[in-house]
This record gives C-alpha cells, sequence and structure tokens, in this order.
C-alpha cells in the first residue's frame, strides 16, 4: 500500500508521518510537494502537522489554496482514506472536506502533552483495529485545537457517527471534547492528536500504530474485493 | 558621497558623534589610525558594531582563553556559528548557546522568539539539521506584575518560534530571583546533527566569486541591536525597542531546508548567519576567515523600506537571512534551489583579493574598511579587577543553620518555590515531541533524543545555580559545570562537551569583572577535570539595571553521548521493590540553599565547596552501574535537597518510598545541597552486582507500591509521613498558581 505525505511549505510533521508509515508500519509512503497536481498511484493521503504557511491569515487558510488540493479532493471523491492530523485536519477544514471550524484553544497558549482519548466509533476504516480499547494515549501539541461546530452540525456528526475520538478530559474547549470526526462517507479523518508520534513505546506510546493498521487492513479487503 | 541627514566625518570627530555609538575617545583614535583618515558615518558604524562586546568580546576575551578548547572528538571549537564534537559512525554533534536578554526584557515575545531564531541559524549555517532547543531562563520573583508580563511573553515567544519551526524544545531550566527583575536572562541553545563530510565553514575563498544574499529582505528593524546589547539597561531602553528584531518563523523554516540543500551542493564555498551586526559581520568574518576581501553592491541587496542608507543596511539585524558564497557561475544553480522554497537569492558582492570589506552605492564608494581590522583587531582590555566586600563578609561568616521544626511541611514549602516547583506550565507550551525523537521529554534531570537509525542517543541539559556563583564565583564556576556533568550521566550518557552563556553586570566595574574573572577559573578548572571542552559559546555583559547587576551567571549548556539505547535512565521510580541508594554525604552547609533563600529572603555565607575527583570518581561509577545495566533510576541532588529530590523521583509514578536516614544531623541529610550526590533505584537481583560497582551507596530503603513518603530516623522514629498526592499537587501547581494570584 502506498501512503502520499503532503508537504506544504511550513508542514513540519511530515518527516514523522514518514516515518510511522515506512519504519513502523512497513509499508510504502512518498513526499508529494503542495505545487503538484495529481495524486495517482497513491492509495491513501496523509495531510501531516505543522505550520503551513506560517498559520498566517488563519490555520490550514493559505494551505487549503495549494494545487495538490485539487488532487486531495478528488481522492476523499473517490473514497481513499484522507487522514488530516493537526494543521492536516486544519486544512481540511478550511477545504471544507469535514465540518466545522478551529479556534484557538481556551487557555490560549500552545498545548504539547499526552492525551487520553475515548474511540467513540471503532468501525471506521482508520479505528477497526481498536476493538478491544476504550481508551487509548496519544500526544497533542497545538494552539489552535479548540473545535467549534453549531448544534445541528453536532446532531448530524452524532447521528452519522461522525465523531471518532473525544478527549477524556477538556483540554482546549473543543465542542462535545471532539477530537477527531470523519465526512459523512468515513473515508476522511481529520483530527487533532497525532498517532504518528504514539508509533514507538520508546517515545511513550504506540496506541496510534492501530491507526495505520486499521487503514492498511481496509485497503486489503477492498483491495481482495476488487481483484 | 554623503548623505544629507548624516553628520560628516569632521563633524563625527569634532562633535565626538561616536559616542552616541559606544565608541569611546580611544578607540575613535584607533579607527582614525587604521584608516589614515577620518570614518565616515558609515564606516563608523561598521566599527562601531564589530567593536561592541558583542562581537568583539573585548573585555572578556583575555579570560575565554582560559578555557579548555580541545579534545580528541572537537572537530570544531570556538570561532565558527556552533561548535562540533564527533560522536563516530561519521557523525558529530553541533551545538550553541546564546543570549537574548536585553531585547527580551523590553519586547519579551519577539526577544525571546528572535534568540530561538538566531541560535537555529548558527547550527544549520555550520551544515547541520538542528534537533532541539533549550531554553536557560532567570526572572525576577513571580510577584510583580511585570515580571510575570515577562515570563508570559518569554515563554510564549520561544514557543511561538519553536514549535513553528518545528524543532522540539525538550529542555531547560527556569529560576527567579529578584536579582533578575528588570533585567531576564534568555539563553537558547541548538543542538544539531551532521555528517562529517557536511560540515561547513563561514568562509569567503575564491577570488571572484560571488557572494549570494539569502531570505528576508533588510529593513528598519534591529540597527545597532549588537550596540544596545552591550550596555545597561535603563528608562531610556524602552525607547530602544526598534533595536528589537521581530521573528519569522515560517520564512526561517524554509531557510532551514533550502540552506541544507545549499549545503550538500558541491559548489557551495561558504555559508554564514546574518546574527548580531547583520551584513557587517557576516560579511567581514566571511573575509577575514579566508583572508580574503568582499566588495559589495548595496543597491542589490533586497529592501523592505524606501530610501534606505548604507549605514542602516550595514547594521540591520533583520532576522532569517544568510550570506553564502559559491563557485563562480554557480550562481544560477542556488538562486533556482532557493526559488523552489519561495525565497529570495541575490548575487550582492564579490570575493577580492584586497582584504578590504568595500561598499558601493549608487555608485560611489560609501565604506572601505581593512576586514581583519573589523573582526580581528578589535581593541582587546584586561579590566580592573578588585574583590567585592561583600564577598570577604560572606567568607568570615559562620555557618548558618536554619531551625526546622516541620520536616513535612518544610518539604511541601519548598516544593512550592519556583525554582523548584514543576515547570510544566512552561514546557507544555513548547512541541517537545516533533521530530519524534524525544525518549525523555522535559522534567527529568536532562533530555534525551534517540538518534535515528542507530543505537544510540544524544542526553542535552542546561544548568546554573547563580547563587553559590555570587556567593563564590569560583566555587560556583566549579558546581556549575559539575551538575551540568552529573545531570548527563544520570540520564546514562557519557559528557562530551561545553558550551557557555556568561551573563554578568557591566565589566567596567572592578567587582563584576572579578566575579568573571573567579567564575571562568572555576569554570575551566572543573571542564578540564570533567574532560568536557568549551566548544563555543557567548558573553552577554553588562546585565544591569539601575537596582544592580544580576547574579553571575554562566550558564552551561552540555552535551552527552548515550551509547545503547538500553542505557537510558530516568528520574522517576520504576517499580515497588526495588531498593533505594544515596551516593554521597550531605554536609551542614546551607549558605546559598533554596532552605536559606526561603527562610531568609536572601542569600549569604561561603558557597559549598567540590572535589573534583571525587565528582568526577562519582560520575564514572555512575555511569559504570547504568550502563551494566543495574540501574532503574537515577536523579541528582540539587536545589532543596534530598527530601526533594526523593519526592521528585515518586511524583509522576504510582509508587512511594519507605527510607531510613542513616545520618545523626538529619536536617543537612534532609535540606543540605552538598553537591557530587545521587539516589538511585535498583532492582533487588542486581543488588549485589550493584554494590560491587558501587560500595561507596547506602542502601536506604524501598520503593513502596503505597504513594506515600515515609522517612524514619535510625532510631526508628518517624520524620516524614506524608502521602505523595497533596506534595505533587504542591509541587505541579506552583507556578499557575503565583501566576494567578493578584499579590
Amino acid at each position: 500500500m502506498k501512503f502520499a505525505v503532503i508537504v506544504f511549505p511550513g508542514s513540519n510533521c511530515d518527516l514523522d508521518m514518514y516515518h510511522a508509515v515506512k519504519d513502523e508500519l512497513g509499508e510504502e509512503a512518498a513526499y508529494v510537494w503542495h505545487d503538484e497536481t495529481s495524486l495517482e498511484g497513491f492509495d491513501a493521503v496523509l495531510l501531516p502537522g505543522g505550520f503551513s504557511y506560517g498559520d498566517y491569515l488563519r490555520s490550514g487558510a493559505i494551505a487549503r489554496f495549494s494545487p495538490i488540493m485539487k488532487a486531495v479532493e478528488k481522492a476523499a471523491a473517490e473514497g481513499k482514506p484522507v487522514l488530516g492530523v493537526c494543521n492536516g485536519f486544519q486544512v481540511l477544514l478550511e477545504a471544507g472536506l469535514l465540518p466545522g471550524a478551529m479556534r484557538r484553544n481556551a487557555k490560549l497558549t500552545f498545548i504539547c502533552k499526552q492525551t487520553e482519548l475515548e474511540i467513540k466509533n471503532k468501525s471506521t476504516m482508520f479505528t477497526t483495529g481498536y476493538a478491544d480499547e476504550e481508551t487509548i494515549t496519544i500526544p497533542v501539541a497545538h494552539g489552535d485545537g479548540n473545535y467549534y461546530c453549531d448544534e445541528a452540525t453536532l446532531k448530524t456528526l452524532k447521528d452519522n457517527n461522525q465523531i471518532v475520538f473525544t478527549y477524556k478530559d477538556d483540554i482546549n474547549g473543543s465542542v462535545a471534547n471532539i477530537a477527531g470526526i470523519t465526512n459523512e462517507n468515513g473515508n476522511v479523518l481529520g483530527m487533532m492528536p497525532h498517532p504518528e508520534r504514539a508509533v514507538d513505546d520508546l517515545l511513550g506510546s504506540a496506541d496510534g500504530l492501530k491507526l495505520f493498521q486499521s487503514i492498511v487492513k481496509y485497503w486489503r479487503e477492498q483491495h481482495a474485493i476488487t481483484s | 558621497m554623503q548623505l544629507l541627514h548624516e553628520p560628516s566625518p569632521q563633524m563625527i570627530k569634532d562633535e565626538k558623534v561616536y559616542r552616541e555609538m559606544g565608541v569611546s575617545d580611544k578607540e575613535f583614535q584607533m579607527i582614525e589610525d587604521i584608516l589614515g583618515r577620518l570614518p565616515n558615518y558609515t564606516e563608523l558604524g561598521l566599527f562601531s558594531v564589530m567593536w561592541s562586546e558583542h562581537c568583539s568580546y573585548k573585555n572578556s576575551k583575555v579570560l575565554l582563553k582560559k578555557f579548555p578548547v580541545t579534545g580528541d572528538k572537537v572537530l570544531q571549537g570556538p570561532g565558527e556559528g556552533a561548535g562540533i564534537i564527533d560522536i563516530g559512525d561519521e557523525q558529530a554533534v553541533v551545538f550553541k548557546i546564546e543570549s537574548h536578554n536585553h531585547p527580551s526584557a523590553i519586547e519579551p515575545y519577539e526577544g525571546a522568539a528572535t534568540g530561538v531564531g538566531g541560535i537555529i541559524r548558527d547550527v544549520f549555517s555550520m551544515g547541520a539539521r538542528p534537533v532541539a532547543l533549550l531554553n536557560s531562563l532567570r526572572f525576577g520573583e513571580l510577584k510583580n506584575p511585570r515580571v510575570k508580563y515577562i515570563f508570559e511573553g518569554v515563554v510564549s515567544g520561544i514557543a511561538g518560534y519553536g514549535n513553528c519551526i518545528g524543532i522540539p524544545t525538550v529542555g531547560g531550566e527556569v529560576q527567579f530571583d529578584p536579582c533578575y527583575e528588570g533585567n531576564p536572562l534568555v539563553n537558547a541553545m541548538c543542538v544539531g546533527l551532521i555528517d562529517h563530510k557536511d560540515i561547513q565553514k563561514g568562509q569567503a575563498k575564491g577570488v571572484g566569486n560571488p557572494v549570494i544574499y539569502v531570505g528576508a529582505s533588510t529593513g528598519r528593524d534591529g540597527i545597532h541591536g549588537a550596540t544596545f546589547a552591550s550596555e545597561e539597561l535603563s528608562e531610556e531602553s524602552e525607547s530602544k525597542r526598534p533595536a528589537v528584531q521581530v521573528g519569522d518563523p515560517f520564512m526561517e523554516k524554509l531557510l532551514v531546508e533550502a540552506c541544507l540543500e545549499a549545503t550538500k551542493h558541491p559548489k557551495l564555498v561558504g555559508i554564514q548567519d546574518m546574527g548580531a551586526a547583520g551584513l557587517t559581520s557576516s560579511s567581514a568574518e566571511m573575509a577575514s576567515k579566508a583572508g580574503s576581501g568582499i566588495e559589495m553592491n548595496l543597491d542589490a541587496v533586497p529592501q523592505r523600506e524606501k530610501a534606505m542608507t548604507p549605514y542602516e543596511m550595514m547594521l540591520s539585524e533583520s532576522q532569517e537571512r544568510m550570506l553564502l558564497v559559491v563557485e563562480k557561475g554557480s550562481e544560477q544553480e542556488f538562486i533556482s534551489l532557493f526559488e523552489k522554497w519561495g525565497l529570495m537569492a541575490k548575487v550582492v558582492g564579490q570575493v577580492t583579493d584586497d582584504h578590504r570589506l568595500k561598499l558601493i552605492h549608487q555608485g560611489d564608494t560609501v565604506a572601505d574598511v581593512p576586514v581583519d581590522a573589523l573582526a580581528e583587531e578589535a581593541p582587546v582590555y584586561h579590566q580592573p579587577s578588585k574583590e567585592p566586600a561583600y564577598f570577604q563578609e560572606f567568607q568570615s561568616q559562620a555557618d548558618y543553620r536554619p531551625e526546622v521544626a516541620d520536616y513535612a511541611g518544610t518539604l511541601k514549602d519548598l516544593l512550592r518555590q519556583p525554582t523548584i516547583a514543576s515547570k510544566e506550565w512552561v514546557y507544555e507550551q513548547y512541541d517537545y515531541m516533533v521530530r519524534t525523537n524525544t525518549v525523555v521529554a522535559p522534567g527529568s534531570d536532562a533530555a534525551v533524543l534517540r538518534i535515528r537509525d542507530t543505537k544510540k542517543a544524544l542526553a542535552m541539559t542546561t544548568d546554573c545555580n547563580s547563587r553559590y556563583i555570587y556567593l563564590d564565583p569560583y566555587e560556583g564556576g566549579k558546581l556549575a559545570v559539575a551538575e551540568a556533568a552529573r545531570n548527563l550521566v544520570c540520564s546514562g550518557a557519557e559528557p562530551l562537551g561545553v558550551t557557555d552563556c556568561l551573563n554578568y553586570g557591566s565589566p567596567e566595574k572592578p567587582e563584576i569583572f572579578w566575579q568573571l574573572e573567579k567564575s571562568t577559573d572555576g569554570l575551566s578548572e572543573a571542564c578540564e577535570a570533567l574532560a568536557t571542552p568549551v566548544i563555543g559559546g557567548n558573553v552577554s555583559l553588562y546585565n544591569e539595571t539601575a537596582k544592580g547587576a544580576v547574579y553571575p551567571t554562566p550558564v552551561i549548556g552540555m552535551v552527552g553521548l548515550i551509547h545503547e539505547l538500553d542505557h537510558i535512565t530516568k528520574q522517576s521510580f520504576r517499580q515497588a521493590g526495588d531498593i533505594i541508594y544515596l551516593l554521597g554525604e550531605a554536609k551542614p552547609e546551607f549558605s546559598g540553599s533554596e532552605l536559606q533563600k526561603m527562610t531568609e529572603g536572601r542569600i549569604f555565607g561561603p558557597s559549598p565547596v567540590i572535589d573534583l575527583e571525587t565528582e568526577k570518581q562519582r560520575q564514572q561509577d555512575v555511569l559504570k552501574a547504568i550502563q551494566s545495566g543495574s540501574v532503574q533510576s537515577a536523579h541528582d541532588l540539587s536545589e532543596g535537597g534530598f527530601l526533594v529530590a526523593l519526592a521528585e523521583k515518586a511524583f509522576g509514578t504510582p509508587f512511594g518510598a519507605e527510607v531510613t536516614i542513616p545520618d545523626a544531623d538529619v536536617l543537612s541529610a534532609f535540606f543540605s545541597e552538598s553537591p557530587s550526590r545521587y539516589i538511585l533505584t535498583v532492582k533487588k537481583e542486581n543488588k549485589a552486582a550493584f554494590e560491587a560497582l558501587i560500595p561507596e551507596a547506602q542502601a536506604i530503603g524501598t520503593v513502596t507500591d503505597a504513594a506515600e513518603i515515609r522517612v524514619t530516623d535510625k532510631q526508628g522514629a518517624a520524620l516524614i509521613n506524608e502521602r505523595v498526592q497533596p506534595l505533587e499537587d504542591a509541587w505541579r501547581g506552583a507556578i499557575s498558581c503565583y501566576l494567578k494570584s493578584k499579590d
């Protein structure tokens, strides 16, 4: 399986995504520069964390206009797994691929720490590997992680089982403690916590690895059916 | 050519305009002699920044010569952007620390942010990939609203820059003392990794080779920043806010990636960052080091503002700029490389063979001065030195011994002291994990990063207990180096070398110069004894306000090598049933201790004395024990003494401790800060092996499942019986509590 790691100017978790896929997951990965226009040949798309375009104007607001985003939209429409983490989540929100918006953390300061997450939906293509877990530990590192959506959107998210992860404790003021959501189709996941930083016990947690393994499992099943 | 609003050379001399730029009458005469004529305004500007203490070390050079700077593994000592030490496998570690004190005093966010930006450029200009940042910070007491503002601003400035650029901020220290009120210390350290073959030098070699300017355009910000850093802070300092630069970490992120690509290009000749004194220092130093000259056409310099004068362009400290020299004919390759990253690159000059820095502006030669005079021949002063009256007084004072009736209460009070309390409020604002190599996060004795694709790891720390250095600069200097090394050893590392940031008051005051002299003696002796050469650093003098000078604060940044990932050791308890060992003896010495500061509100008396032989022996013993696999956790005893360290070992774990104190002098055993001491824990089955390696260590108790700290004396009488949770809450919550309180 081949993962694309999109690199915007200012992305800084691209390397971590790449190594998580290559070294820990054992699948193929390649960087795709923001001004490219095609994601042909890739089976899944990863939008890494960082500060694309310095987060100037608004987190993710400039990156969504990058040429590669058309190809990301296409991949999303085709049902390929698309994962946006942290700044990647913000870009997906700005691009309208996911509903809602991101505000400054409630305490107005950047937060970096290991965080306990509750898994709200274990049947997405990103979470089937977590069958036995109720909570997992994955770190956050963000200044703008305070997820917001209106009542109606929240109801839709709940009704469609689009809320995938919530924080066990309110760390940043997010509506309903939301840490990660999918689109209606379930193939685009945006999350503030960094699963790519939790793939090795040496660094404090390996709970993120199952997320990537779930993607591979899903892809293998699809692949088996179609081929 | 002379610009209308600039004074003429004759006016500069007659009206002593040079004094405003920090140039003395005698220095002006030297400049006149060097040039054989009067300098014009631009030329005077070049000399004034290059001869400032910040760039020339004119007052400290005589002392810096004492430092041991060589060793088998030293690949680059002081003199380049950063020092380099070999770590085997054709790899090396690059590191340097630098101050940004004065800018942070008046504009905390940008002052701290650009301090971080500057030190990162020093490291990647060597060709190294920056992998970690540390910060050593000093503020006044957290009760003062202005101090709170500066503290919060500095922390968010460091976070704003480091997080955005994507280099983890993994460690450092934060201390508070009234002497830093109004003059905080903000020292930033950057650590990088490099393959031997990629090591670069900032040299302008090869006559006719083009000089390329890369990065942000030049604005009017930071003009005379280096000069501003070389004078005392006063009420007028606020009006020098324009001398503080504004940082753009996004630009620097692009610059890091593009420059690292450029340093791998075979046609790159030299690269240097434009730090203090901007275009002036980078061009003059690159030419001076290569024994060449540089001619620059200032009209080609990218300018952010209209009608900038040569003086303004040369003295601007606009951030995120680099100067490159490349092989003739390869200009376009480099310009395209930088364009790919959206960065501006322009040829602004060429290398010459006349040893001069020649500047052309609108067709006229506006400056023509010898590069060596700027870069190498700044005057060197040996300031008069005088032992301060306070020192004799402290030395003659009898041993201070506080009265402590309630040990548990005192422990809790100590844990709440801002210097001891958890710095979580600070480091949770820093992304300390990005690039996924951080094995030991902030909060332990030293931060540890694995080196990808090897079995090795790097440990790093910054340390300096300035209280002891104030009491006794010589002993205190030795203590600072020893503590840094001890912290690395506790994490399982072999200390490799030092970068130092010497923060002092005005060297023109004999008592301050004496502090500098004595403390550098102590630092040198300890670096020599512990085989940790000084491979670079920075001097920040004139850290004074109307209320006086800061404590002499030579911050020690130290990096160590962990040979096997298995050796990585943390300070926290690991397992119930493990045996707790104490290594080292507590002497009845409380002068300069946290307990004295807390009880008396001030420090006085003679500093503890360290025996470097014992220090070295114990470091070797502990490291050997860790490497043999018999040590579960290790923590050095420092501020607060034994009880604080014991409690810290329980924090963040579900465990407690049951300990019997063998000493008759309980007060010293609990709160003395005598050096060269450790608490180690060892699995029961490794008891014999451990004791064979360190027979000196005393078994004093065990790690317990119950989260309680229980300490008895040797007769079995209970001295401490506390649950860990309330202690941990007091320790963890103290800093945010001080920030919220309105008094």
